[in-house]
C-alpha cells in the first residue's frame, strides 16, 4: 500500500486528493469530497448504487480503483444542480415521476441514466431499460424510473429539433 | 477499501512484463471487475497486482492489411460493441458481449480479461471459438500466437506464463467473411447475470442460400471450458435448411458436449438447453445470411 | 385538501440530490470498525476459540467472542413488549453464540481502526467446533431422537395453534361431496432492501447511542436494553432516513451487538456495517412453508368443508417466533368461507437455517400461493371459471374474524377491472387447445389482508405537532417513514385536518428515542391506518388549541370561528378575520397569555380491517427452455381511500415486482449437506432487474373504509401478495401443468413439463 496524490476533476472541479492506492473511486468520493449520493450497497459491481459517470460513461465506483481515476473527469449527483441551487431535468422527473421511494438507488439510476440523456439518438423504451439494468431498486418495480428516463430523454430530444 | 499488498500502475505493455517478472507473485488487473471482487470476497486479499489499466496501447479494433481483424485486449465490452469495424464484419461478438452484465460492467470488463480469467462462462469466449480467434501473447523475450482452444487448459486456468500479456485476438478474415452468427446467452436474468449456457453458431450459406457450406457451434457453461462441437458441425456441413438438419447438429452436439451439475443447473437441463439453443442459433444466423427456414 | 391527491414526495428532493443522509453517511472521525466471524458450521458448539494471532495484528483494538459475552438472552422481534409473560416474544439470542445453530451464525467479533484489518483478524480467528448433523428441513426437524435445537424446545416445534370452526369430520360425510387434496411449497427467500444493515454506537453521557438502518427505533432501543442488561432509559437510538427495509429491519439484527462492541472499547464509536454477502444469512428471511389442504367442495363450486396442515421453517432463532405461520394459517379462513367447517393446524418448526422473520406481507403470500392454486385446481377439475368459484365462496361485506373486520369490500370491482384490463373472457377462449413449443395462459388471484395487528397486539402510535411562527408545523411521528412514503400522507393528513398548505407541514423524518413520542414502527401496513389516526388527532387538538388562542386574541366567544385555507373565519359569513401566521406570533409572543401551540397525542388503535385485491396476468411459456414471458400483469386493490394515487401505484408497482421474484427467479440456496448459503450475493439471488419486469398495471376499486382515519386501510405489504399465485395459475391455464412449488424456475419447468410430456 501507498499514499498517492490523486488529480482528476470532480463535477467540474480540479480535485488533488491524498488517497490510499487500495482505495476504490466509491470510498474516494464518499469519504474524501463527502459526496454521498454515491451509496454503497454491494461493493462488487452488483447493485449499481454507487454509479458514477468517468469521461462522460457509467461506472461503479465500488470496483473502480481510484488511482484509474487519474486525469479523468468523474460526475455525481452532487453535481447536478446549477450555481443556483436548480436541479436538472432528470432529479425532476424523479419527483414528478414519483420513481423515488427509499431512495438508497436513485442517484445511482440517475447517473445510469445520464449516457442516455446525453447521446445524440433516439433511445427506445427497450433500449432505455437496457442501459438502467445494472441497478437495483427493490422499491420501485422499475416501472416509475424507466418513465422518469423516457419523458426527459423525449423532451431533450424534442428541443433538439 | 481493498486488501492489496501493492499495486504497480504499468505505463507500457513491456513496463508491465518487467514487473510481472520481478513479482512472479503478482496477478495482472485490467478492469477489475473480477480481481477486484475477489479480493472483496476474500479469495485473493493480500495480493500484488501490476495494473495494465492503463496502457492505451492494448485497446481498439483495427483492421489488418490482410483482412484479419486485431482487437487489443484492453477493449472494454461496450466500446467492442459501438466499434464499426466489429459491427460491419463481425456483428455477433459485439452482440455477444452486449450481453454480458449490464452497462457499468460492460464499460470496465475488457475482452481479454473476459477470456482470461479461465471461465468457461465467458459471454466472450464460445463466440471467439466459433469464430477461431487467435491469442497474441508477449512475453520478456518474444511473443508467440495461439489458438484460443490452446488458451483455455482447464477452468480458471489459461496458458499465460509467468511475464507474459495477452496483447491482442486476432479474427482472420477466413472466419468472418462471408459468415453470419448468432450468440443466445441463456441465464435466469435478463441482465445482471452469469450463462447457464451460451451458445454461438457462426455459418456460410451456398449462393442459393439454402444449404449450409459452413459451421462454427460454440458452448460455454457445456463443459469445463468453453468449447466447439466439430462434429455436430461436419455432420450438417452440405445439409439442406431443414428441420432434419437442426435435429442432427442438435442432437450430435449432445454427443460432444460435457455440462455437469452444480447448484446453478443441473447437467440434465443443460443438456436440454445444449440442444435447444444450437438450433435457435443456427436458424438466426441461417436468417442473417439471407436464408430462408421452412421452406 | 390533500387527501386524495398526488402530492409529491416530502423527501424527494432531498433523495434526487444525494443530502439525503443515511446510517453510513454521517463521517464519524476516528470511529472504529467491527466485523464479526460467522461460525463455518450449521449445527453445533464452540469448544474452543485462538484469538492469539488475531489479537497480535496492528491496528485490532479488541476481539470478543461468545465466551466474553454477557450471559443475557434478549428476544429480537420487532413486536411491541407484552406484559403477559405468555405472550412475551422469545428470549433466544445472545451477542454471540457458543452454540452454533445455522451457518453463519456470531460466534466472535473484532474491533479494529480500519475495515482491512478487522477482516483480517477475522480471518486469523481460529475455532473448534464439536459438530451435531446438521437439521436443515422441517421434515428433519420433526424426526425422533433428533437433537434439539433449543433445549426449551425437545421436539423442535416452537409452537403449535389450532383452530376448527364448525365440525370438519361431520361436515365431511355429507354425501356428493368431492374431495381435493394439494400440497404446496414456498422458498426461503430475501428481502433484498438495497440498504444492508448497518449502524454504529456510541457512549454519550453514560449513556448508549445507536445511529441505525431500522424500522422499529423504539423496539431496538428496548432490545438494546434487555440485551446489555442497563435501563432502557439508558439507551438512545436515532434512525435516520433507511434504504429499504421490507420487513427485514423489523427485527433487532445487531444493534445490541455494536452497542456491547462500543461499550467494551470505552465508549468510542464503533461503526458495523453488514456486508452484503453477510447480510443474505446472518439477519432475516421469510419463512418458507409447506402446506397440505384438503378441500369437499359442492359439484357448483361452493367449498362446504377444509382443512390445511401448515409448517413454518422457523430456521435457527424464533425471532417473530409463531405469529407468521399462525397469521398465514388465519387467512385460509378469512379469504374463503366454508359452508359448514373450516380446521387449520399450524406449525412452526426451527431448524438450522437462517433465521426467519417478518417479510412485506408476513406470510400471507405463502398462504396465498398455496389457497390460490388449490382453488384454480378445483375450478379446472369442476370445469369452472376460476373466477365464478371465487365470487362464490369469497369474503364477503361485514365478515369478521379474530377482531378484524370486512368494513367495506370493493373485491368485485378489483375482479372486474382486472377482467377487463386482461381481456379474461376472450383470452379464455383464445388460449384453448393450444400446441407447440410456445404457449399463452392467463391467471389469476385473490387475497385478503389485515391491517395492523390489533387484536393480537398492542396497537399504540403518537404523534406531536408543534406550531411555528409563520403559522407552518413541524411534525414528529413515532412511525417510520422506510421509503413506503409514510411521511408524505401523514403531511397530506395534517394538511388536510388544519386546512394548510403542504409545504407548511415539515415532517421531522429522523427518529431518535429521546425525542420522537413513542410508536411501535414501520410494519404489518399499520402506518396510514394506525399512526395516520395518531396524525389526524394530533392536528384535530391542534386546531382546537390554536382556535381557542385566536378567540382569546380576538376576543371573540367561544365556537364562532374557525380555522380554514389558513386563517381564522368566521364560521357563519367565512370573513376572514386574522391569518394562522398572527395567532401563531401573538401565541408566542404576547405579554398577556403565552402560549406553545402543540399537540402530543397518542393513538390506541382497536380495530383491524380487511384490505383485499387481486392479481391479473397473461403469460407466454416457452416450454423447451421452460421461459415465462409476462406480457401483462395487473394489480387491483380495495385499499379503501387512496390518499395519494400517484404514490399509492408506486407502493403497489414495487410490490408486485418482489412477487414476480417470488414466483419465477427468488430463492436462497443453501449446500444440502452442510447448510452453507450457495447464493447469498446480488449476482446470484436472482430478484428482477428493470430488463425482467413488464409494465406493471396498478389500479384501485373505489372504495371507502369507515374504521380508518381517512377512509383508508393497508396498502404497503398487500402488493406483494397476488402476482406468484396468479402466474401459477396462468401457466396452469398455458400448459395444463400444475407447479405447486415456487419459485417456478426454468429447470423446474423444463423437469416437469418433460414428466408430463409437453
Amino acid at each position: 500500500m501507498a499514499k498517492v496524490v490523486l488529480s482528476c476533476t470532480v463535477n467540474s472541479e480540479p480535485q488533488q486528493i491524498i488517497i490510499d492506492d487500495r482505495d476504490s473511486l466509491a470510498d474516494v468520493l464518499r469519504d474524501k469530497l463527502h459526496l454521498t449520493s454515491v451509496k454503497k450497497g454491494c461493493e462488487v459491481g452488483e447493485c449499481g448504487a454507487c454509479t458514477v459517470l468517468i469521461n462522460d460513461e457509467a461506472f461503479d465506483s465500488c470496483i473502480y480503483l481510484a488511482i484509474w481515476a487519474e486525469g479523468k473527469e468523474i460526475r455525481t449527483v452532487e453535481g447536478l444542480m446549477d450555481a443556483d441551487g436548480e436541479i436538472s431535468d432528470i432529479q425532476q422527473a424523479f419527483i414528478d415521476e414519483a420513481a423515488v421511494q427509499c431512495g438508497f438507488c436513485t442517484c445511482g439510476f440517475i447517473m445510469s441514466s445520464m449516457p442516455i440523456l446525453e447521446s445524440d439518438e433516439e433511445y427506445t423504451r427497450d433500449e432505455i431499460r437496457k442501459q438502467i439494468a445494472g441497478n437495483f431498486c427493490r422499491c420501485t418495480g422499475y416501472e416509475n424510473i424507466a418513465n422518469a428516463v423516457e419523458k426527459v430523454k423525449e423532451d431533450r430530444m424534442n428541443n433538439k429539433k | 477499501m481493498y486488501d492489496i499488498k501493492k499495486i504497480y500502475k504499468a505505463t507500457s505493455v513491456q513496463d508491465a512484463i518487467k514487473h510481472l517478472v520481478d513479482d512472479p507473485n503478482a496477478l495482472i488487473i485490467a478492469g477489475g471487475s473480477d480481481i477486484l471482487i475477489k479480493i472483496h470476497k476474500g479469495k485473493l486479499a493480500g495480493c500484488s497486482l501490476v495494473s495494465i489499466h492503463d496502457i492505451d496501447e492494448l485497446r481498439g479494433v483495427s483492421m489488418q492489411d490482410n483482412g484479419d481483424i486485431k482487437i487489443g485486449p484492453l477493449t472494454s465490452f461496450s466500446n467492442l460493441s459501438k466499434d464499426h469495424i466489429i459491427k460491419r464484419y463481425i456483428p455477433v461478438l459485439g452482440e455477444a458481449v452486449d450481453q454480458v452484465g449490464g452497462p457499468q460492467i460492460r464499460n470496465i470488463g475488457t475482452i481479454g480479461g473476459n477470456i482470461s480469467n479461465g471461465v468457461t462462462s465467458a459471454d466472450s469466449a464460445s463466440t471467439l471459438f466459433a469464430l477461431n480467434a487467435m491469442l497474441e501473447i508477449t512475453g520478456p523475450n518474444n511473443s508467440r500466437i495461439i489458438p484460443i482452444s490452446e488458451y483455455y487448459l482447464g477452468p480458471g486456468k489459461v496458458d499465460l506464463k509467468n511475464g507474459e500479456v495477452l496483447t491482442a485476438i486476432i479474427i482472420t478474415k477466413e472466419n468472418y467473411e462471408d459468415f453470419t452468427g448468432h450468440y443466445i446467452k441463456y441465464a435466469m436474468r435478463e441482465a445482471m447475470d452469469i450463462a447457464t449456457l451460451g451458445c454461438c453458431v457462426t455459418c456460410k450459406l451456398n449462393d442459393q442460400k439454402d444449404t449450409i457450406k459452413d459451421v462454427h457451434l460454440a458452448y460455454g457453461v457445456a463443459g469445463p471450458i468453453p468449447m466447439r462441437c466439430p462434429r455436430a458441425e461436419k455432420s450438417i456441413i452440405g445439409m439442406k435448411i431443414s428441420d432434419e438438419m437442426f435435429n442432427t447438429l442438435g442432437k450430435i452436439a449432445l454427443t460432444e458436449v460435457k455440462p455437469r451439475t452444480s447448484w446453478r443447473a443441473s447437467k440434465e437441463f443443460r443438456l436440454q438447453l445444449v440442444e435447444e439453443l444450437c438450433k435457435r442459433s443456427l436458424k438466426e444466423a441461417i436468417k442473417k445470411s439471407g436464408g430462408v427456414i421452412n421452406g | 385538501m390533500s387527501i386524495g391527491k398526488s402530492i409529491k414526495r416530502v423527501d424527494a428532493f432531498e433523495k434526487v440530490t444525494g443530502r439525503a443522509k443515511y446510517t453510513n453517511d454521517y463521517q464519524i472521525n476516528n470511529a472504529y470498525v467491527a466485523r464479526i466471524l460467522h461460525s463455518t458450521i450449521a449445527n453445533g458448539i464452540v469448544k474452543s476459540i485462538d484469538i492469539s494471532e488475531a489479537v497480535k495484528l496492528e491496528g485490532v483494538v479488541k476481539v470478543v467472542t461468545c465466551f466474553d459475552v454477557p450471559d443475557i438472552t434478549f428476544p429480537t422481534a420487532g413486536h411491541p413488549f407484552s406484559l403477559d409473560p405468555k405472550h412475551m416474544d422469545i428470549a433466544d439470542r445472545k451477542l454471540l453464540n457458543q452454540r452454533v445453530r445455522y451457518y453463519g451464525d456470531d460466534v466472535a467479533a473484532v474491533v479494529a481502526k480500519d475495515e482491512i484489518t478487522a477482516a483480517r483478524a477475522v480471518n486469523l480467528i481460529k475455532v473448534e467446533y464439536e459438530e451435531y448433523e446438521p437439521i436443515l428441513s422441517i421434515e428433519d426437524a420433526l424426526k425422533e431422537g433428533v437433537k434439539p435445537i433449543h433445549d426449551d424446545y425437545p421436539d423442535n416445534i416452537l409452537a403449535h395453534s389450532s383452530y376448527e370452526i364448525g365440525d370438519y369430520e361431520n361436515a365431511i360425510k355429507e354425501e356428493g361431496l368431492i374431495a381435493f387434496e394439494g400440497e404446496y411449497e414456498t422458498p426461503t427467500v430475501k428481502h433484498c432492501y438495497i440498504e444492508s444493515a448497518v449502524s454504529y454506537a456510541y457512549e454519550e453521557k453514560g449513556r448508549t447511542v445507536v445511529v441505525t438502518s431500522t424500522q422499529i427505533p423504539h423496539i431496538v432501543r428496548r432490545v438494546v436494553g434487555q440485551a446489555l442488561g442497563i435501563g432502557w432509559g439508558k439507551v438512545r437510538v436515532i434512525k435516520p432516513y433507511i434504504g429499504g427495509g421490507f420487513g427485514g429491519k423489523q427485527d433487532v439484527l445487531y444493534e445490541p451487538l455494536n452497542a456491547y462492541l462500543s461499550k467494551i472499547v470505552g465508549g468510542r464509536c464503533v461503526k458495523l456495517n453488514i456486508p452484503r454477502e453477510e447480510n443474505f444469512v446472518s439477519t432475516r428471511v421469510r419463512t418458507a412453508m409447506k402446506f397440505k389442504i384438503k378441500s369437499y367442495v359442492r359439484p357448483d363450486g361452493r367449498f362446504v368443508a377444509r382443512k390445511i396442515e401448515l409448517y413454518g421453517n422457523k430456521g435457527a432463532y424464533a425471532s417473530h417466533g409463531h405469529s407468521m405461520v399462525a397469521k398465514a394459517c388465519n387467512a385460509f379462513k378469512q379469504i374463503y368461507q366454508d359452508e359448514i367447517a373450516t380446521k387449520g393446524d399450524a406449525y412452526t418448526i426451527f431448524t438450522n437455517m437462517p433465521t426467519s422473520g417478518a417479510m412485506r406481507a408476513y406470510g400471507i403470500p405463502q398462504i396465498t400461493f398455496a389457497v390460490e392454486s388449490h382453488v384454480d385446481e378445483i375450478a379446472k377439475a369442476l370445469k369452472l371459471d376460476p373466477i365464478e368459484i371465487r365470487k362464490l365462496n369469497m369474503m364477503k361485506l361485514g365478515f369478521v374474524d379474530n377482531g378484524i373486520k370486512c368494513y367495506c369490500n370493493g373485491l368485485e370491482e378489483c375482479i372486474e377491472k382486472g377482467k377487463k384490463y386482461i381481456d379474461w373472457d376472450n383470452k379464455i377462449i383464445e388460449y384453448k387447445n393450444q400446441t407447440g413449443p410456445i404457449r399463452k395462459g392467463v391467471g389469476m388471484a385473490i387475497f385478503s389482508y389485515a391491517t395492523g395487528v390489533y387484536p393480537i397486539s398492542l396497537e399504540t402510535a403518537s404523534c406531536r405537532i408543534i406550531l411555528n411562527q409563520d403559522g407552518s408545523v413541524q411534525v414528529q411521528m413515532g412511525a417510520t417513514e422506510i421509503g413506503q412514503g409514510a411521511d408524505t400522507v401523514f403531511a397530506q393528513m395534517v394538511s388536510e385536518v388544519l386546512d394548510i398548505p403542504i409545504e407548511n407541514v415539515h415532517m421531522v423524518s429522523t427518529q431518535d428515542t429521546d425525542i420522537t413520542p413513542y410508536d411501535s414502527g414501520a410494519y404489518a401496513s399499520r402506518q396510514s391506518y394506525v399512526s395516520g389516526m395518531a396524525a389526524k388527532k394530533a392536528a384535530l387538538k391542534l386546531k382546537e388549541e390554536i382556535i381557542a388562542h385566536a378567540n382569546f386574541m380576538l376576543k371573540l366567544p367561544l365556537g364562532n370561528i374557525d380555522l380554514e385555507r389558513n386563517c381564522i373565519v368566521n364560521k357563519k359569513t367565512g370573513e376572514v378575520l386574522c391569518s394562522l401566521e398572527e395567532v401563531a406570533m401573538h401565541a408566542l409572543y404576547n405579554k398577556e397569555k403565552s402560549v406553545h401551540i402543540r399537540a402530543d397525542i397518542t393513538n390506541q388503535c382497536k380495530s383491524n380491517s380487511f384490505s383485499l385485491g387481486v392479481c391479473f396476468v397473461d403469460i407466454e411459456v416457452d416450454i423447451p427452455l421452460g421461459k415465462i414471458k409476462v406480457n401483462k400483469v395487473i394489480n387491483v386493490h380495495d385499499c379503501g381511500k387512496v390518499l395519494n394515487p400517484e404514490l399509492a401505484a408506486a407502493q403497489v408497482h414495487g410490490g408486485m415486482s418482489m412477487s414476480l421474484g417470488f414466483a419465477l427467479s427468488e430463492h436462497l440456496i443453501f449446500d444440502k449437506k452442510t447448510g452453507r448459503p450457495l447464493n447469498n450475493n446480488l449476482l446470484d439471488y436472482k430478484l428482477p432487474t428493470v430488463m425482467d419486469t413488464p409494465h406493471l398495471e396498478a389500479q384501485f376499486a373505489d372504495t371507502y373504509d369507515i374504521s380508518g382515519p381517512f377512509g383508508n386501510k393497508a396498502l404497503g405489504e398487500p402488493p406483494t401478495i397476488p402476482v406468484a399465485p396468479a402466474i401459477r395459475n396462468a401457466i396452469l391455464n398455458a400448459t395444463g401443468v400444475s407447479f405447486n412449488t415456487a419459485p417456478f424456475t426454468p429447470q423446474r419447468l423444463v423437469e416437469k413439463f418433460k414428466e408430463n410430456n409437453l
